[in-house]
């Protein structure tokens, strides 16, 4: 056993975790933020993505304990109280889902790309990037127009900050 | 995921010693590849050594002629350093079409050289560049540190602590990429150094590993183009073949693979 201490979603933790915990379990079993999901659970999908220190890596895919003294943000840290996030108000207004098993994982890498590239992006740079987030049911079509549409989403509201 | 001890280690110094103490240990670097391998089972150390927060184990330098490469600087790190850009960009192509973007922010270029997958793209431009792998006891060329499938010269409890590369005149790497694992169904990384010796290897294609292929260089020394490639003729014997591709359509992919890696070279 160990003692992990990281924040999430802003709030200092501190569990007690097996040393084969990965990440995604201390955040789905021992802190019940279930909205990060385990898809495949080989590192293929992407539906566990969450960010640590502001970048975007899968959670089945990393121990608990690499995660010692960072601070992660899960899908349930990103809205801001009632008022959704850009890149959800996005995925929202184009459709951007449908079973919206792969969702979380989606938008938080999303936000990522939109970090990365600002202003930059292009469809192209969209699929390209989104290639370690698998989708089942859309045909990526609408992930991508909500991605583009969220991007100038978050310029706007940057500059308003 | 069997039952591991999780250890970090700060230096160099502490993950040997750490490791010296375990029964059975390996050490994690970025963990994209040994995590997956633990999580099915296949691998089961009794003590994992974190090298991920082992400052000495960070960062790019590029002092005239060679470029280093920390062991366990990220692939996204790679990709973004000014250095590599500027020096052989080559280097960050291949490093931007590895993997995806989470796992370009954990993987390391010292843990995909340590497992050497006969897929992976790194050992091919280890390969083609002459470069030299550090460790803390030694300094191991390319051409002797990969000994076949997931085999190195690495002895138990040995780490890499860099890769050198000397910067060549011209470089260029393509790769065939499996759809969904975006490992390289095969790779051809070109290389013309600074005395006009030419060193092409190839990753995905062989069944023992990253190999290099002299028919093409020798047709590059002669001509560099991708031209003077048209006329080669590749055997498909000890080529790998699986549901992917057969032996003799990987054996093509090397030839149309290295005349992509030329035209890119410039």
């Amino acid at each position: 056993m160990s003692t992990v201490k990281l924040t999430v979603n802003g709030k200092a933790v501190t569990v007690d975790v097996e040393d084969r915990t990965l990440l995604v379990q201390l955040l789905r079993d021992h802190l019940n933020l279930t909205g990060t999901h385990v898809g495949c659970d080989t590192s293929q999908c992407g539906a566990c993505v969450v960010h640590m220190d502001g970048k975007a890596v899968k959670s089945c895919t990393m121990l608990a304990g690499q995660a010692d003294g960072a601070s992660i943000t899960t899908i349930e840290g990103i809205a801001k109280g009632e008022e959704l996030h850009p890149m959800q108000a996005a995925f929202r207004d184009n459709h951007g889902l449908q079973c919206g098993y792969c969702t979380p994982g989606m938008i938080m890498s999303a936000i990522d790309i939109v970090h990365r590239h600002g202003g930059q992006l292009d469809e192209a740079t969209v699929r390209h990037e989104l290639e370690g987030n698998i989708c089942r049911c859309t045909g990526y079509h609408n992930i991508v127009k909500a991605v583009l549409d969220a991007a100038g989403r978050m310029k706007v509201s940057q500059a308003a900050e | 995921m069997y039952q591991t001890i999780y250890h970090r280690a700060s230096t160099v110094d502490e993950a040997i010693s750490l490791f010296g103490k375990s029964s059975e240990a390996k050490f994690l670097a970025g963990g994209q590849t040994l995590l997956p391998v633990m999580k099915q089972r296949l691998a089961s150390p009794s003590d994992l050594i974190d090298l991920g927060k082992i400052k000495e184990l960070q960062g790019v330098e590029l002092s005239g002629d060679v470029l280093t490469i920390k062991a366990g600087t990220t692939y996204f790190d790679i990709m973004q350093s000014a250095d590599v850009k500027k020096a052989i960009p080559a280097i960050a192509y291949l490093t931007s079409v590895l993997g995806d973007p989470a796992v370009r922010y954990r993987g390391t270029i010292g843990g995909s050289i340590a497992n050497n997958d006969p897929a992976a793209d790194y050992p091919a431009a280890l390969l083609a560049l002459g470069a030299t792998v550090k460790t803390n006891k030694r300094s191991i060329a390319a051409e002797n540190f990969f000994q076949g499938l997931f085999t190195t010269a690495l002895e138990d409890g040995e780490i890499i602590t860099a890769v050198s590369f000397p910067v060549p005149a011209k470089a260029g790497y393509e790769k065939m990429r499996h759809p969904a694992s975006r490992f390289a169904l095969t790779g051809v990384f070109v290389a013309q150094t600074k005395s006009g010796e030419v060193r092409v290897a190839a990753t995905g294609a062989s069944q023992s590993g990253v190999m290099r292929v002299p028919a093409i260089e020798a047709a590059l020394k002669a001509n560099w183009s991708p031209a003077a490639i048209d006329s080669v003729s590749i055997s498909a014997s000890n080529l790998l073949a699986d549901i992917h591709g057969t032996a003799e359509y990987r054996a093509n992919l090397i030839k149309v693979m290295a005349q992509r890696a030329v035209t890119a070279a410039g």
